[in-house]
């Protein structure tokens, strides 16, 4: 038992060291201009949608909850946290965190507010309804300027401050696994997967299924609207096609591409799908750019033909892995 | 009064194109419970069939919509063999996700220039445009085309599916796959002609969306794809009726919405429709509410 716990420290402080050593790489890298900004740019946003897919991993992957709207929350935490750094000037990449914070809350309270009802409804059913709030949310954030004229509309929001950093980026990735990995491993976390497992069977050992269904939808939302968060510091402009039909879409593919309920598949995947789309951009030669997105839909298809539950499957490295309680 | 009528009428003309794409949505997905993304792009290449066929081929009007709907067919059952066949027993989410893949495969293999390209065509009118008034309201000859079109194919699929053996087939593998299995039905062959069907349907739909909107370009499909899904949950999913019910509701709140609220507000009044009818009345407004069965 004694010998576990210290093995188990043991391997925590690794997995600390290793995150701080790729930080340092990365950050000498960057530093130095090996990777440019171009490219620094392209691993924050990576970064960005690894956060996003993370709590829809949450949703659906861990909770069973189909979400087809991902993107209108990750929209909402966008549109929040510029809006606040710009109206109340706070230009200082400090400052980002009080953006960040406000984006998360909002995006979870519209959550809390549209999860109530709409959770009741069952697979394919709560995908449709979700995918209609989606479509809701990208039209009001393209009159919003009747309201709130800085916000742009259909013309789009310029001038936020650029104060998101890979730092930041790197960070939020961080704690957005520990904290999704130490809520899976623990009692509210076995109450969503149960959700997942069997809905009825839950509520009949007495699992409140609406409230833990809810939770999930929460805190995952509230992860799509940090990472919205951060993508509008990043781009500095937002526009309401960023957080269209396709972008949730996208978001899912991550999901089931780096396989459901599998943490490291969807960072994994989400590093892959970002370098892979703008990785096409540089190897294709200039004649075949266009078939870019031509490729990309059929590499889609082959892989869900040939690894239907995804790369990873349902299966962790070890670090993230659910664990058993020893007790003996 | 007469503006409101002219309104109703614009609505039902948008609503029968709903209406065909919803009845492929609609039998798919009651026969391997798939929301097929692709439906929407199938529309599209139907309206670029169609169009084809009036401009490089002059053919007359009827040929080219049965030359629109022979294609689309064929490609709906291509799609069916190359992408969701391998994925018969796989999780449904693998399917989905495929489904989303063909469509984005449509779509931007349609854009590349030696393909359709990736600009907006005006479509062509295959016969001059005649307005007729009745009382106060215009009614144009392209509006009736569309009506009687959409209501005949409309029939004869009702007709197919509740007179001929095929269809009670069909109904058959819609109510229980491996039961319809065991009586002998030929289930790979009924998905081939429900997609068939589906997608000659969905290539009507695009040729006449192509005459009454005479625009078209390689993602026309998304929307009308989404809102005649939409349509056909409204009504609710799996149902012929339900589907031609909910594509005139959703038709007529567009242009409705269109004309007396705000243009920019019509899809979320539309899409505000099918959250209320979802949360009041989850199996669709035509849908029998299932009892669950521990």
């Amino acid at each position: 038992m004694l010998n576990l716990n210290i093995k188990n420290k043991i391997s925590k402080i690794k997995i600390l060291l290793c995150c701080i050593l790729l930080y340092l790489l990365l950050q000498v890298l960057l530093s130095t201009g090996i990777i440019n900004n171009y490219w620094q740019q392209i691993i924050c946003y990576a970064g960005i949608m690894t956060i996003s897919a993370l709590g829809l991993n949450l949703i659906y992957g861990f909770t069973g909850q189909f979400s087809l709207g991902h993107a209108a929350f990750f929209g909402i935490g966008a549109y929040t946290s510029a809006f606040v750094i710009k109206v109340a000037h706070l230009n200082n990449t400090f400052y980002l965190i009080l953006g960040l914070i406000a984006a998360g809350i909002l995006a979870g309270l519209i959550a809390f507010v549209i999860g109530l009802p709409i959770l009741r409804l069952r697979s394919d059913y709560l995908g449709i309804a979700t995918l209609g709030f989606g479509i809701i949310i990208k039209v009001i954030f393209d009159n919003a300027d009747a309201v709130l004229p800085v916000l742009g509309g259909s013309r789009g929001m310029i001038g936020i401050p650029k104060l998101t950093s890979f730092t930041w980026v790197f960070v939020l990735v961080i704690l957005g696994v520990v904290i999704l990995r130490n809520l899976i491993n623990s009692a509210p976390g076995r109450a969503l997967i149960s959700v997942r497992e069997d809905e009825i069977a839950a509520e009949a050992v007495g699992v409140n299924t609406t409230k833990y269904k809810t939770l999930g939808f929460v805190i995952g939302s509230v992860y799509a609207g940090v990472a919205g968060g951060l993508y509008a510091h990043l781009y500095a402009f937002l526009h309401p096609s960023n957080f269209d039909f396709l972008k949730s879409i996208d978001v899912l593919l991550i999901v089931v591409l780096g396989g459901m309920a599998s943490i490291s598949g969807t960072i994994f995947a989400a590093v892959i799908w970002v370098f892979i789309l703008e990785g096409l951009r540089v190897v294709l030669p200039e004649a075949i750019l266009d078939w870019r997105l031509v490729i990309y839909p059929l590499l889609l298809i082959l892989i869900m033909i040939f690894r239907p539950s995804g790369i990873f499957g349902s299966r962790e490295i070890k670090f993230l892995a659910y664990h058993e309680e020893k007790t003996k | 009064m007469s503006n409101f009528l002219q309104q109703v009428i614009n609505g039902l003309q948008l609503g029968s194109v709903y209406a065909l794409i919803a009845l492929g949505y609609t039998l798919v997905y009651g026969i391997i419970r798939l929301i097929n993304f692709a439906h929407g792009d199938v529309f599209m290449v139907g309206a670029y069939l169609g169009f084809y066929a009036i401009l490089r081929f002059h053919l007359p009007f009827p040929l080219a919509l049965l030359f629109a709907m022979l294609g689309a067919a064929l490609l709906g059952i291509i799609i069916e063999k190359l992408a969701y066949k391998p994925l018969r027993n796989a999780p449904k989410i693998a399917c989905l996700i495929t489904a989303l893949g063909v469509s984005l495969f449509l779509e931007n293999f349609s854009s590349l220039k030696f393909v359709f390209g990736p600009n907006y065509l005006a479509y062509p009118r295959p016969f001059p445009v005649v307005n007729f008034n009745v009382g106060n309201v215009t009614i144009s000859n392209i509006q009736i085309i569309v009506f009687v079109v959409a209501i005949v194919l409309m029939v004869l699929l009702q007709l197919f599916v509740s007179k001929t053996k095929t269809g009670m087939a069909m109904r058959a593998v819609s109510f229980d796959k491996s039961t319809a299995q065991l009586m002998g039905i030929n289930i790979d062959y009924i998905i081939s002609i429900t997609f068939g069907i589906g997608s000659a349907l969905a290539g009507a739909g695009g040729v006449l969306y192509g005459i009454a909107y005479p625009q078209i370009n390689p993602f026309m499909g998304i929307m009308p794809g989404l809102k005649a899904f939409v349509a056909a949950v409204l009504g609710g999913i799996g149902i012929i009726p339900g589907a031609m019910l909910g594509a005139g509701i959703m038709g007529m709140v567009e242009v409705l919405t269109s004309a007396y609220i705000s243009s920019a507000m019509r899809d979320a009044i539309a899409f505000l429709v099918l959250l209320i009818v979802l949360l009041v009345k989850p199996a669709g407004l035509l849908g029998k509410s299932s009892i669950e069965k521990v």
